[in-house]
């Protein structure tokens, strides 16, 4: 096994266990950190494939940006620990055997059925000057529509968090 | 001069090398700003700053740690431990990890090998460092909300959404540098900061169109360091003294070192993208010209660590709501806009 194997295999043992505690913790503040050691996993993963860029942008966007105000929000509901039911067996019983095995057949099926070979390690082109081409070039429209699309999600949640003027002027 | 390629073993072994050298030469700066600020702010209210250890108070900073790591280290019985003992660590961590890609200057020979002088080169260098610093937040944060004080819950709070704003403008001022010389890698934007306009203006950035960005750069960069003007996370007269209020001894420490670690890095950064890094005048013998890009590199982050000194001794905080417009209303609009001037500027 190459050193990169080693480091791929644990890179992904981390990713997985962090989401499984993820899942598991009861405190809110603590699944949320979990949340961050599988984003920053996955950040080494793509940094094993070569992907360098989507590896600082994996780290500064989803564990800088998203995961901060994730820790923010919960920090400032002072949010407490979760009460857990004891309830549903069946979930038990049949939830984690169903994810196990569905799991299991979206990987056959990628790695059988796919036309596509598997990357080898280190192969896949993730020069910041590849991604500039594809993103400001071959796919520019796509690129410049989503932006416009995140512009309208932010203007929605800034409707929807302003208060409606004509009751604030009745309470003043 | 031909130079051997380096084999795995002596990869590992320079990688050693350069990394303890760094990290001490990287500590010893910590605790040396602190003695210049102490000292700087002393003289700039008209007081000594320390003088009674070692001649000029040289050897405070030895007094200091000491000192920290003789206190009781206290761990209030109210505060969520696990996190509480992992956020100065964390603070700590990803304050020293930044300086693994800053370049202090060309390559150097030794015995044939030919060893560049930065701990890596890598092609996303800056990205690596945005990246660091935007989880340098977690260390505060989890801070302040583990420690169960409403003091410090405030701090972390206020240090989260500081540094998640201004680290937008941050970001912003370098596409203008990044635009100009088309790499990510710390070493190729210094290369491409060489040669002078008119055989006596350095061909530095700061004097090739990336003046404003600068300053956006300085601003923000004030803010994601939580330094004076933009000290508001630990603002003592409103919060005691913010997220690390329960903390002691060490850990205080380590909080109070990784401030200090990122204000060098800032300072390195600076220099690198705007003040041409290593770039200087090169005279004399050959010993003199292979050691003096080291001096102007100490040198430029020596003005800038001076720089920071002097505005905490002038100026006075900012109340929050300044702070947010300023980072929303004035600096983000600016940086887009000297994004695009520099894009045209560029195209053109």
């Amino acid at each position: 096994m190459s050193f990169h194997l080693i480091l791929f295999l644990a890179f992904g043992v981390v990713c997985v266990a962090g989401a499984v505690n993820l899942l598991a913790q009861r405190h809110p503040i603590n699944s949320a950190l979990s949340l961050i050691a599988v984003m920053a996993a996955l950040a080494g993963e793509y940094l094993l494939l070569g992907a360098e860029f989507v590896a600082a942008v994996q780290v500064i966007v989803y564990a800088g940006a998203i995961m901060v105000l994730f820790v923010f929000v919960i920090m400032l509901l002072n949010a407490g620990e979760e009460e857990h039911t004891n309830g549903s067996r069946v979930a038990l019983l049949l939830g984690v055997p169903g994810v196990l095995t569905g799991s299991v057949l979206v990987a056959w099926v990628v790695l059988r059925q796919s036309e596509t070979e598997a990357v080898p390690i280190g192969a896949l082109p993730g020069h910041p000057t590849d991604i500039a081409q594809l993103l400001f070039h071959d796919f520019l429209l796509p690129f410049e529509v989503t932006s416009v699309l995140i512009l309208i999600a932010i203007m929605g949640a800034v409707v929807l968090a302003s208060k409606p003027e004509t009751p604030a002027r009745e309470a003043a | 001069m031909e130079s051997k390629a380096l084999s795995v073993g002596v990869f590992i072994l320079v990688s050693v090398i350069k990394s303890v050298i760094v990290l001490v030469v990287l500590l010893t700066a910590v605790a040396y700003t602190v003695w210049l600020e102490r000292k700087v702010v002393g003289h700039m209210q008209n007081r000594w700053g320390p003088t009674r250890v070692g001649p000029f108070g040289l050897l405070q900073p030895a007094a200091d740690g000491l000192k920290f790591l003789f206190k009781e280290d206290l761990t209030p019985p109210h505060v969520y431990k696990p996190l509480f003992l992992a956020a100065p660590m964390m603070a700590l961590i990803f304050a020293l990890t930044s300086i693994s890609v800053i370049p202090f200057g060309n390559s150097i020979t030794i015995f044939g090998y030919s060893i560049p002088l930065q701990i890596t080169d890598l092609n996303i260098g800056l990205l690596l460092i945005l990246g660091v610093t935007s989880l340098g937040v977690y260390g505060v944060a989890l801070a302040g909300w583990s420690s169960n004080n409403k003091y410090s819950l405030l701090g972390g709070l206020r240090a989260s959404a500081q540094m998640v704003s201004y680290e937008i403008a941050l970001g912003l001022s370098l596409v203008g540098v990044l635009i100009q010389s088309g790499s990510f890698s710390l070493r190729v934007i210094v290369d491409a900061q060489g040669g002078r306009f008119l055989g006596f203006i350095p061909r530095w950035n700061i004097f090739h169109g990336q003046f404003v960005g600068f300053f956006i750069y300085l601003m923000a960069a004030y803010a994601e360091t939580n330094r004076i003007p933009f000290d508001l996370p630990e603002a003592e007269t409103e919060l005691v003294a913010g997220y690390h209020t329960e903390y002691s001894a060490m850990k205080f420490a380590m909080f109070f070192m990784a401030e200090y670690a990122n204000m060098i890095t800032v300072a390195c950064l600076a220099t690198l993208l705007f003040f041409g890094g290593w770039h200087g005048p090169l005279f004399g013998p050959p010993l003199l010209r292979s050691l003096l890009p080291l001096f102007w590199f100490g040198a430029k982050i020596f003005c800038f660590l001076f720089l920071y000194i002097w505005v905490r001794g002038t100026l006075p905080r900012f109340r929050y709501d300044q702070l947010m417009s300023f980072g929303w209303k004035f600096l983000l609009p600016l940086a887009i806009a000297n994004l695009v001037a520099t894009a045209i500027a560029v195209v053109w």
